[in-house]
């Protein structure tokens, strides 16, 4: 088995084992107010990390190209209500067209 | 069937539409990042949480080791534990139902179920939520992923840029408070930080780490 398979296989595991602990474990369990906030936090500060690295890593360096102008453009056009797709799509036409 | 139960059946597959069809991103992404066609449908059929699987696909674009990105996507997808939590008293499950409707918790069955009045609306909306959005994400995520098989590289149609931009599309709805903008960005900055010196895959999940921990210890005086 090839390391892309393990670890899918993790994340189908890992993922279901989430979803379905939380059908089933007594609301009090998770109730804590610390509990609650971390769980606010994660996704915020996974996706602020996952955004950086994706815009700005280039193997092991720091770049700035086409796909700042992409994040850019996705940026205004999310703070004018653009739905998800329109706004994935015109980020990488913009990113495909300033590099011909 | 009431005008109620109608009305919620509407938007659930309204939304359902909507969000399915950015299954056709994933696909494409998927596969110009590494993946293969089987591998890209296994993740939207099994996995079938959105942003893990973004999130998983990104790290190995980027080189990262897949178990490394297989740990940040399943952190990513602890949102979901939280979201069963609200839903279980509403939907009022035995143990087989639970495990039956269980794949199906994710942000938009959950944002769509749990502001109902009655267990009947609120199974209404998770499940034609829920099951609308798989059937159409698993449609789209293998076009999407034949249609990358063909382009090859991601710098072609600038679908490198697109995976920072579909991040942001996920974070976006998040970023209500100063808090929260503040967390996002001293996670983004510490990840750069370390990208340099670490192996590709670990700047995210520590600068994620990191910024988590800030925004617990650092906490706004007026609780929003």
């Amino acid at each position: 088995m090839t390391a892309l398979w393990a670890g899918i296989v993790v994340m189908i595991v890992g993922c279901f084992a989430l979803k379905y602990a939380g059908l089933s474990v007594p609301e009090r369990v998770l109730n804590h107010p610390a509990t609650v906030r971390a769980a606010d936090l994660i996704p915020v500060a996974l996706l602020g990390a996952l955004i950086a690295v994706q815009v700005f890593a280039d193997d092991g360096s720091l770049t700035i190209d086409a796909r700042l102008l992409g994040l850019v453009v996705a940026a205004v056009l999310l703070s004018l209500r653009v739905p998800f797709l329109p706004v994935v799509v015109a980020a990488a036409l913009v990113a495909a067209l300033v590099r011909l | 069937m009431t005008a109620t139960d109608r009305s919620v059946i509407v938007d659930s597959l309204g939304v359902g539409l909507a969000t399915g069809a950015y299954g056709v991103s994933f696909g494409a992404i998927s596969t110009t990042s590494g993946l293969d066609v089987l591998q890209t449908c296994v993740l939207s059929l099994l996995v079938f949480t959105g942003a893990s699987q973004f999130a998983f696909i990104g790290i190995i674009a980027s080189g990262g080791n897949p178990v490394t990105g297989a740990l940040t996507a399943v952190l990513l997808g602890s949102r979901n534990l939280f979201y069963g939590v609200s839903l279980a008293q509403k939907l009022d499950l035995n143990g087989p139902q639970r495990l039956g409707s269980a794949h199906f918790v994710i942000d938009e069955s959950t944002a769509m179920a749990v502001t109902r009045e009655t267990t009947r609306q609120t199974r209404l909306g998770f499940y034609w939520t829920g099951i609308s959005i798989f059937f159409l994400w698993n449609l789209m995520t293998y076009v999407g992923a034949v249609a990358g098989e063909k382009i090859g590289d991601p710098q072609t149609y600038g679908l490198d840029a697109a995976v920072g931009a579909a991040f942001l599309g996920l974070l976006w709805p998040r970023l209500t408070s100063w808090h929260a903008r503040l967390v996002a960005v001293f996670g983004a900055a510490v990840a750069l930080g370390l990208v340099p010196i670490t192996a590709a895959g670990l700047p995210i999940i520590l600068g994620g780490g990191a910024a988590v921990v800030l925004g617990m210890l650092w906490r706004p005086k007026v609780s929003a």
